[in-house]
């Protein structure tokens, strides 16, 4: 097959992704978008495949690949079916991950022995030699600083690790010494006269990157996760695209930038909805402030409703909004709170769902998992859709959020997350928080929404609390 | 304890205290009712219907003079209150600023007297407040006899004849009436507009679905307990105008204004009610009170140039049955208020009651210390201090590329001089691909802004699948022979396979749950 064949169905497949990510602007061509995607990876991969088997053809290679692409295929169908909703982050997380090493991989086998397409350019002057080797060194570096990273995100998402951040005295010398050191060691891997005297150089920065991504992962509280998730998926991006620098390879220069922008969109987002700066979040170590004292301390009574009383302001109400956070997920309590707003619903109440975009542990994560339950996407809004919408609201219910819905960050400029958007549900005739208990919120500090005149307490289990009322809304 | 209900005496007076359903909740209350002969007729009750619901039927006197509790509407006439029996408790409207006789008549006859006006509006009275139950019925009915007399329609209508504009209503004072008036304007079809000098009726008004109006001067005009105070002489003036550029526009002007114990403000003066148009109606709801309007004649309908201003001094008489079983209710509510512990007695030291008593034991009460909060939501809870002057009034923009165009223009141009010097120094072939770099950054930076915020997830599990496009730089490192470098490019291959077949069917699943609202499910 020639060269020209090749572009043009990697032109193709690159408009393919670009299509397919254009498709998930809307739910109603989100799933051609899908598809988009699907074909594109089919057309890259079959002609890939095609002009390989015409370069090397030989038995080990064609067992080599097949058994790899099996083995794969079958690991990652079993992941996808498998996970639940609740589990999306660890599965994306560990995606990333994958796509890190396979970059690592890529990056030091192409330097073991260069592809011939690869060759071509390289043999030509000192000066590309020298950027190919600085392609690949930025190509591993990147990919193994993915690798690790995801797999500490996956594991405190996991909760295999503990959520706490660690802070290691001097953490930004630790941080800014590792890169040093990798520009050292790359330096001296430019210079090596033979592919065999630079891979120890190349061995080292992977180790070196390695641990600067596990050390700026460590450094996140758990609450944190939906921007370093995004961070790491653009990370991803930018790792796949230094692997198309390494192979001259123009789809996956293309396919790498796509999802590089992405993460990094998603992680403005998710910065600007927790109010960070993106590069406090690039270095590491953020949302640890130290402040963590209000300016002005909280005081009030807070009152509780009974699920019996809320049950009937629930019938009695016209509109009714419905907050969830985390805490919802973790209660597992979606599948409750969607038969409530069925039973509001079939009464003829006006229920929605107001989503802030870090709740959750993922972009977008609580809409996958109201979708899952069951809950119409068309009632399931944004916050800047529904937030001027909430003082003609007669109830809002707060399922397992708090920092989402504190009005301190508009009005209480001493507030550690002062300036973060927040949901207004104040300005409804009535909310009511389900908690657990009165615990502050991840970010460590108190709500002084509790103490409203119009805000009420249901303590307790999310999924009990809510079971209950859906019982006691139906005996109305 | 023995109830006695008379028939009530004022003019134009069709209520009734009692209902035989109020008649069944006091004899379960454990009271004794008496009803007085016709009570009820004019309310389309007739005395066997109370007789049904366990009341007895007797005359004025024995009304009067016998019972323990008497509970009336309208305040007492000098002859009523000369036929109460000593000791006995009064409770009806008593308004004594109308008539200064009546309160030392009560207290020379010494009756015990609470009038139902002076219960403080706050949340727990709210179920005894016949000031607002009545006022919501009045503002219902201030449209309806508008709608009557006014000549043209009130909702929009097309018709193959032609069409009409649906009629313009301004509501003044946003009130329990204003309020009740607002809605039922909207209900039939008119385009509403009102204005309050309270600044809390804003937000009232505008969830009623009016257009709320103010006048450019600053002054908040709450006078608590939910009325409004008389304002200074600069705001009635930029009223008046606001009035007067109304009238211009409006086809029906609903007037509410109170200020408790004193005349009602007068905000309709002739120049504002000669902007009017001809057929245009004003329905003056303050006009027992002096009224609005300088030209309301008190319990009468006139015409001035074509307009016609409705004085009808009691509105809620007109709807007698539904009133009389709101005001039943209301009084239902207040006696098993006061009945607490199986006893019924009066409580001076409770602070719904204590307000309300204006005579007890042959002595005019004085009126306690005022604390009444807005019978209506205040406008910010006690416990949150206002923003300060620097708070952020509008929120985050999280939805839009860039936030500062100024940063993003210096950036800019840093970025174009390392470009510029790239070009100089790096090869040919790496200068091609990394314009195929920046420009798919820049295409992605486009197509994921407009990305729904609901398919971050997918959003997020698609890249992750595509990102797997690596799988081709895997495949070209595996070679003909078993090699390191081979094996290395095999297992890039796995790992990549992994994201792709996991990240589309992953996407896959979560796509397929989002479900549109009355979809198949």
């Amino acid at each position: 097959m020639n060269t020209g064949t090749i572009t043009v169905a990697y032109l193709i497949a690159g408009v393919l992704f670009i299509r397919s990510l254009g498709g998930l602007s809307k739910q109603e061509s989100a799933r051609n978008g899908n598809y988009f995607g699907i074909a594109g990876m089919v057309l890259a991969v079959l002609v890939t495949a095609v002009s390989w088997a015409t370069h090397g053809l030989s038995g080990t290679a064609i067992a080599l690949l097949t058994s790899s692409i099996a083995i794969g295929t079958f690991v990652g169908a079993g992941l996808a079916r498998r996970v639940e909703m609740t589990g999306m982050p660890e599965l994306v997380a560990i995606l990333h991950s994958f796509v890190g090493l396979a970059a690592v991989l890529v990056g030091l086998s192409s330097y073991m022995a260069p592809s011939p397409a690869a060759a071509v350019h390289e043999a030509q002057t000192d000066s590309s030699h020298l950027v190919h080797l600085v392609e690949i060194c930025v190509g591993i570096a990147v990919g193994a600083l993915t690798f690790t990273g995801s797999i500490v995100a996956w594991a405190k998402l996991r909760g295999s690790l503990s959520g706490k951040p660690l802070l290691l005295p001097g953490r930004h010398v630790l941080n800014a010494t590792l890169a040093i050191a990798m520009v050292a060691f790359a330096m001296m891997f430019a210079m090596a006269p033979t592919p065999s005297a630079g891979l120890p150089w190349v061995l080292a920065i992977t180790a070196l990157a390695g641990l600067l991504g596990v050390h700026l992962v460590m450094a996140i509280g758990g609450a944190d996760m939906p921007v370093v998730v995004s961070l790491l998926n653009s990370y991803s991006g930018w790792a796949a695209a230094s692997a198309g620098f390494v192979l001259s390879n123009d789809l996956l220069i293309v396919t790498g930038a796509l999802v590089g922008a992405s993460g990094t969109i998603l992680s403005i987002i998710m910065c600007r909805a927790m109010n960070r700066s993106i590069l406090s979040v690039v270095f590491g170590g953020f949302g640890t402030g130290e402040s963590k004292t209000s300016a002005a301390p909280v005081e009030g009574e807070v009152r509780e409703i009974t699920s019996d009383s809320l049950a009937q302001r629930l019938a009695d109400a016209k509109r009714v909004i419905v907050v969830p956070g985390y805490g919802m997920a973790v209660a597992r309590a979606q599948g409750s709170v969607n038969e409530l707003c069925r039973t509001l619903r079939d009464r003829g109440v006006t229920v929605r769902f107001a989503i802030h975009p870090v709740a959750g542990r993922l972009p977008g994560h609580m809409n996958v998992l109201l979708a899952e339950a069951g809950v119409p996407y068309d009632i399931v809004r944004e916050m800047e859709e529904i937030n001027h919408d909430f003082d003609t609201t007669d109830v809002v219910l707060v399922i397992g959020a708090n920092d989402i819905v504190n009005p301190a960050a508009l009005d209480d400029t001493a507030s550690p997350i002062y300036g973060m958007p927040v949901l207004e549900v104040w300005k409804s005739a009535l909310v009511v928080v389900f908690k657990r208990g009165m615990a502050a919120g991840y970010a460590g500090i108190e709500n002084p929404l509790f103490f409203h005149e119009n805000c009420n307490m249901l303590f307790g289990d999310a999924k009990k609390s809510t079971d209950a009322l859906v019982t006691a809304v139906r005996a109305k | 304890m023995r109830i006695g209900i008379p028939k009530e005496r004022a003019t134009d007076e069709r209520r009734v205290a009692a209902t035989p359903e109020s008649v069944q909740s006091l004899l379960k209350l454990g009271f004794e009712v008496a009803i007085e002969e016709g009570a009820g007729s004019a309310s389309g009750v007739h005395d066997d219907d109370y007789v049904a619901a366990g009341a007895t039927i007797l005359s004025q006197d024995k009304i009067l003079g016998e019972s323990d509790l008497v509970l009336k509407i309208q305040p007492p006439s000098l002859d009523e209150i000369a036929c109460l029996r000593e000791g006995s408790l009064l409770i009806s409207l008593v308004q004594p600023e109308r008539d200064p006789a009546r309160l030392p008549a009560l207290a020379a006859r010494k009756v015990n007297v609470l009038a139902l006006e002076r219960i403080p509006r706050v949340t727990r009275a709210q179920k005894m407040d016949v000031l607002s139950s009545m006022a919501n019925l009045a503002g219902y009915r201030a449209v309806i006899e508008s709608a009557n007399h006014f000549a043209g329609l009130f909702s929009k209508s097309v018709t193959a004849a032609g069409s009409a504009p649906p009629a313009r209503v301004l509501v003044i004072g946003a009130g329990v009436a204003g309020l009740a008036a607002i809605g039922a304007a909207r209900a039939l079809g008119a385009e509403v507009r009102a204005f309050d000098t309270r600044a809390a009726a804003r937000e009232q008004v505008e969830s009623m679905g009016a257009a709320f109006l103010e006048v450019t001067l600053e002054e908040s005009g709450d006078g608590g307990g939910g009325y409004a105070k008389v304002m200074s002489p600069e705001f009635i003036a930029a009223e008046m105008a606001l009035f007067r550029a109304q009238a211009a526009e409006v086809d029906v002007i609903i007037t509410t204004a109170l200020v408790p114990g004193t005349r009602a403000p007068t905000l309709l003066p002739e120049d504002v009610v000669d902007a009017l148009k001809p057929g245009s109606v004003i329905v003056d709801l303050a006009a027992e009170q002096g009224g609005n309007c300088v030209f309301t004649e008190p319990g009468q309908v006139i015409q001035r140039k074509g307009v016609h201003i409705v004085g009808y001094a009691n509105l809620t008489s007109r709807m007698a049955p539904v009133a009389s079983r709101f005001f039943a209710n209301n009084l239902v509510n207040l006696l098993s208020e006061m009945r607490t512990g199986g006893e019924f007695r009066v409580d001076l030291t409770d602070e719904v009651i204590r307000p309300a008593m204006l005579v007890y034991d042959g002595e005019i009460l004085p009126a306690p210390p005022r604390k009444e909060p807005s019978p209506q939501a205040p406008a910010k809870p006690k416990s949150v201090a206002p923003p300060p002057r620097e708070a952020k009034t509008a929120q985050t923009k999280l939805q839009s590329p860039a936030r500062s165009a100024w940063v993003t223009n210096v950036f800019g141009m840093v970025v174009v001089g390392l470009l510029f010097l790239l070009g100089r120094f790096a090869p040919n072939a790496f200068l091609q691909h990394f314009t195929v770099f920046v420009l798919a950054c820049f295409v992605g930076w486009q197509v994921i802004w407009s990305v729904s915020p609901s398919l971050h997830t997918p959003l997020m599990s698609v890249t992750n699948a595509i990102s797997g496009i690596i799988v081709v730089g895997g495949m070209l490192q595996i070679h003909g022979d078993f090699s390191v470098a081979s094996v290395l490019g095999a297992l890039a291959v796995l790992v990549a396979t992994v994201n792709i077949a996991g990240g589309f069917l992953v996407t896959h699943r979560m796509l397929a749950m989002f479900r549109r609202d009355g979809g198949a499910r």
